[in-house]
């Protein structure tokens, strides 16, 4: 199965990830090469198969609702990037 | 004194024969003396391993000491560790000084266990090698031309090379297992669910698990003991009765049965490998244990399957890698999006962001469906396979790997082939089941592996079947007794 | 051309748990930017989520409540995208298993009768953390304390037909999660929040056009104007010959209308998948009977009730049951001793509710307690004052006063009702106004009842209000037939 390159750069954007230019073309083989060992699967006999997400098949646990943390905030943030009066700081964000 | 295991190094300190400030110092040096070589730590903790040695010693003059108080130990720098900078093997992480303790660490610190520092690891546990490191690569102690394994490779060499007398690592694929096959020690991935998983950062979720690397199995059955246990915090966590992992080391093996899965011994391996693991069935005949031939026949399946969930899970769990709350940020990002994809690009490696890649994609409209949902469920025909294995047999037996250690920038080209050495280890997690690799022999100098498989929460029984072989041989002390050059 | 409206709406509720969905960090409401935000809140390395039981229980009652189907098995799944106020990089929400799914809730029409409108699903989700764009010199602050509350997400079928419809069921949404004490439902707070989806079609087409996403919608008034302004925007749009896309609108009450949203996430791929690290929520019959159990007398139900009980017409009864505390309050009321239901009705829903209007109080913070209204109302049954003494005595006991009873001996507001005394206000009053009760004996029957008015005003004015109306009347009616 092969990607091309404009598939790569759309799938970069969506998780944010900068590629260079020159490395580009590596990617998309890489790439295309796992796809390529992924596309195995197709052949397997899952019908009537349904999937198994946790390997044990556990159910989730429930928690009392009770608040147990307390402000830890000047600890969190002391080595956060950007911060100010308490608040992490972005480039503006325009909705 | 570094070729101590931990039950030589209990019953020393017990008995006084030297103490824990002596024994950190000890491990102090030869990772001053040998790491520079090796490169098996990311961070060497000097002062606060021989604070806590200290301690230890203090509360063992009071009578207070407990099996492994003032035991020095290596923590796989992938466990969170309060005001101790914990970098997953990343530049994403490099700055990144964790606000907490893991559970593993809490545990470890609660046992008495002294930390000598964090090890190296493949960046956020993607790898089969200790070369996609941030802090470079990890040499292995038996052949320094030649990898350590990974992704916990630090950990695995620092054992071998006796820098530490044992180490934590973790394991989604093989990350435990396949380093201890080839730096020559023993490596324990526990069931799913056995080990917490809270503040462990996470590459997989439901592949994960943390376990001992040591130099023998009663070993890794002590720091079981320590390890294991249901944590309220990780709602994947076990709530298992307490069960002591040394009790049955000493049981006979006669009856129990050992499956040898067609499939594993249909595939290319080694010719030195092979004849190691036929001899080392011959030595588990003799135990009284008997061979039997069973089928996997989703074994081809099962690195496809892992290649599609595990970098799926990746993709999303890595995305919290944003630059805004902790770790990297790239310099003067333009706008939010800027921020974000250099952060990003400039603080990942070449492999995590090859996963994070192909995660993205497996789960993106239209694709979904035919990868990870059918993944998934081949994920069940796997277990299904494995259930039904041990309806028939107590262990299933192969190499834990198709080659000895393959020598560094080597097979670092390709990811693809890299991944295929996974073979006999991968689905195993997929499954969520435990496993052992112990040393069973050498070729040209290299350590080769044996796995065993066990059924879920068989890990006593596991390390029984690895301790008794260890009884009627040496090559798990066929570590490093000369210097590293 | 003739258009008309189709709305589906998406309600998200804050529950009003004391901790987070997944975690135990405070859910208050208030505090310094990320002081309520724990390791687990920030999307630290290594963290890991756990559930929240009450969220979960809060969520079955709701269900309940709508007459939906609880789904016994339900799946978190992980909505992928990035922002920063979603530290994760994800949204931990419930796609394909929601615990919640069809139900429906009636919703009363302006013109009669009700409508049903069905609830396709409810789902927990967590809360996203807040952004602050104004005052940071070209960056946006970021404060998570709200990140990780715990919601439910209650999305109606495409199946209201107009603002007013549209109203009218958030109205009962907003009254049914206070009456299920699930959440304070607070618009302005962010508790409860409104997104709109609108379209509009020729009537009699059969498809859906296409529709936009209203956001930021917080009152009730906000809803009907937005709405209205985005159906009038794309009717006018298509008139002329364009077309409507498929867009998330911001309303901006302020201006009154909505502008075209930069979107979050350019390609809408949030690659769901179950979140490995939270297994199916898992729970039994026993579990939800025993909620079911606990639930609360419903609006609906009470509604009903009231109506038979006590005889209430339907819009009076519903007035009452808008809120859970009104609802308790009249029938509080009625408890404290025999008194006439439909008359404490009319003065809980009439002086009462404008008087706490006024104030701009809610029913929790009326200084007339329900045994003071029951002792006013007993004393008009009892003809010891008129109804229009009795709003004196109201507003005396609104300022403060103890007892109806004490305010009427205090004033000395007992109502006359000695027919001897009438009669000679009566007689006092014709012998005053010879003209105008000339007039009333000209007049024909109709023409007649009308002017009774004017000498029934001059006599209870003659009494200071005090004298009994139907005696005036009475008497009145009489004497001047008598001349």
């Amino acid at each position: 199965m092969f990607l091309d390159e404009h598939q790569v750069s759309n799938i970069a954007l969506l998780a944010r990830i900068a590629i260079n230019q020159k490395d580009i073309g590596d990617y998309t083989q890489d790439l295309s090469n796992i796809l390529t060992l992924i596309d195995q699967l197709q052949n397997a006999p899952t019908a009537n198969i349904s999937p198994l997400s946790n390997p044990l098949e556990q159910s989730q646990r429930l928690r009392p609702d009770t608040v147990t943390e307390t402000n830890q905030r000047d600890q969190f943030q002391c080595h956060a990037p950007l911060t100010e009066q308490g608040l992490y700081l972005v480039p503006r964000v325009i909705e | 004194m570094h070729r101590k295991t931990l039950a030589d190094i209990a019953q020393g300190l017990a008995q006084k024969e030297f103490s824990s400030v002596e024994l950190t110092e000890n491990y102090l040096r030869r990772i001053a003396e040998f790491d520079r070589t090796l490169n098996s730590f990311i961070t060497v903790l000097p002062e606060h391993a021989l604070a806590q040695a200290k301690q230890a010693d203090q509360l063992r003059a009071q009578n207070k000491a407990g099996p492994l108080t003032g035991v020095p130990i290596a923590h796989k720098d992938i466990f969170c560790t309060t005001g101790i900078k914990t970098s997953c093997g990343s530049k994403m992480l490099d700055n990144f000084i964790a606000p907490y303790n893991a559970t593993v660490i809490e545990k470890s610190h609660a046992a008495g266990l002294v930390m000598l520092g964090k090890t190296n690891m493949d960046e956020f546990a993607m790898g089969s090698s200790n070369e996609n490191s941030f802090y470079g690569p990890v040499k292995n102690p038996h052949d320094l031309n030649r990898v350590p394994g990974g992704s916990s490779g630090g950990s695995a060499a620092a054992v071998a090379a006796g820098l530490a007398p044992a180490a934590t690592g973790t394991d989604t694929g093989g990350s435990i297992r396949q380093p201890a096959a080839f730096c020559g020690i023993t490596g324990l991935k526990p069931t799913y669910g056995r080990v917490s998983r809270w503040g462990m950062i996470a590459f997989a979720s439901s592949l994960d698990q943390a376990g001992p690397m040591t130099q023998t199995a009663e070993d890794a059955a002590l720091l079981m003991n320590v390890l294991a246990g249901f944590d309220a915090k990780d709602s994947t966590s076990i709530h298992k009765p307490s069960e002591d992992f040394t009790a049955k080391l000493k049981t006979s093996l006669v009856g129990k049965k050992i499956g040898l899965p067609r499939q594993f011994f249909a595939h290319n391996m080694d010719s030195a490998i092979e004849s190691a693991i036929q001899n080392a069935l011959k030595d588990y005949e003799k135990l009284g244990v008997t061979l039997v031939d069973i089928d996997l026949p989703t074994t081809d399946l099962a690195i496809p399957a892992y290649y599609v969930i595990a970098p799926a899970e990746c993709s999303s769990n890595l995305s919290r890698y944003d630059g805004v709350r902790f770790g990297y940020r790239c310099k003067n990002p333009a706008d939010l999006e800027d921020l974000y994809m250099r952060s990003r690009g400039e603080g990942f490696g070449h492999e995590v962001k090859r996963r994070i890649l192909i995660g993205t994609y497996v789960l993106s409209a239209g694709y979904y469906d035919a990868y990870y949902v059918q993944a998934q469920k081949v994920r069940r025909l796997i277990k299904q396979d494995y259930e039904q294995a041990f309806r028939q047999v107590d262990f299933i037996a192969g190499p834990t790997t198709p080659t000895t250690a393959f020598p560094l920038n080597n097979k670092n080209v390709d990811p693809v082939t890299m991944y295929l050495n996974d073979i006999y280890t991968i689905a195993v997690n997929l499954a969520g089941l435990p496993s052992i690799s112990i040393p069973c022999g050498m070729s040209q100098q290299l350590p080769i592996g044996l796995q065993l498989i066990g059924n879920y929460f068989s890990e006593s029984d596991l390390l029984n079947a690895a301790h008794r072989f260890q009884q009627t041989n040496d090559w798990h002390k066929q570590l490093l007794t000369q210097s590293i050059r | 051309m003739s258009w008309e409206t189709v709305i589906g709406l998406e309600v998200h509720v804050q529950l009003s748990t004391a901790s987070k969905i997944f975690s135990g960090s405070s859910t208050a409401f208030g505090a310094e930017p990320n002081t309520q935000a724990s390791l687990i809140d920030l999307g630290m390395p290594g963290t890991l989520p756990v559930f929240n039981e009450e969220a979960l229980r809060m969520a079955v009652k709701f269900g309940l409540a709508i007459d939906a189907h609880i789904n016994r098995r339900s799946v978190f799944d992980r909505k992928n995208y990035f922002y920063p106020d979603l530290p994760k990089g994800y949204q931990t929400t419930q796609l394909h298993h929601p615990i919640v799914e069809n139900g429906y809730v009636d919703i009363p029409l302006e013109t009669g009768g009700y409508k049903r409108i069905t609830i396709i699903r409810a789902h927990l989700e967590e809360d996203a953390g807040k952004s602050l764009h104004e005052d940071f010199h070209g960056f946006t602050g970021i404060d998570l304390n709200r990140a990780g509350t715990p919601l439910i997400e209650i999305v109606s079928a495409p199946e209201i037909s107009n603002a007013k419809e549209a109203v009218a069921y958030l109205k009962i949404i907003h009254s049914l999660i206070r009456y299920l004490g699930i959440s304070d439902g607070n618009m302005a707070e962010g508790s409860m929040r409104c997104d709109a989806n609108v379209s509009v079609r020729p009537v009699g087409q059969k498809e859906l056009g296409t529709r936009t996403e209203l956001k930021n919608i917080n009152s009730f008034r906000f809803v009907e104007r937005a709405i209205n302004g985005e159906v009038e925007r794309q009717i006018d749009l298509i008139e002329s010959g364009g077309k409507v896309i498929q867009s998330t609108r911001l309303y901006d009450s302020h201006k009154n209308e909505s502008r075209l949203m930069r979107s979050k996430e350019e390609a809408n791929d949030y690659r769901y998948f179950p979140c490995p690290d939270l297994l199916p929520v898992v729970i039994d019959d026993p579990y939800i009977q025993a909620i079911r159990e606990q639930l609360p007398e419903l609006p609906t139900q009470k509604a009903h009730r009231f109506q038979s009980d006590y005889q209430l017409s339907p819009y009076d009864a519903e007035l009452l049951v808008s809120s859970r505390e009104l609802a308790d309050y009249y029938e509080q009321c009625l408890n404290t001793a025999p008194v006439d239901a439909k008359l404490v009705a009319n003065w809980v829903t009439g002086a009462l509710l404008a008087a706490l209007n006024k104030e701009t109080i809610d029913i929790t913070q009326c200084p007339v307690s329900p045994q003071q209204l029951n002792g006013l109302v007993t004393r008009i049954s009892d003809n010891t004052i008129s109804g229009k003494i009795a709003k004196t005595v109201f507003d005396a006991l609104w300022a403060g006063a103890s007892s109806a009873d004490e305010v009427i001996a205090q004033q000395g507001l007992k109502q006359v009702t000695d027919s001897g005394a009438i009669q000679a206000l009566v007689d006092e009053v014709i012998a005053n106004n010879a003209d105008q009760v000339a007039s009333y004996r000209a007049a024909d029957d109709a023409k007649r009842k009308k002017m009774l008015g004017f000498f029934v005003g001059q006599i209870i004015k003659a009494s200071q209000g005090k004298a009994n109306p139907q005696q005036i009347n009475q008497l009145l009616i009489d004497t001047l037939e008598k001349h």
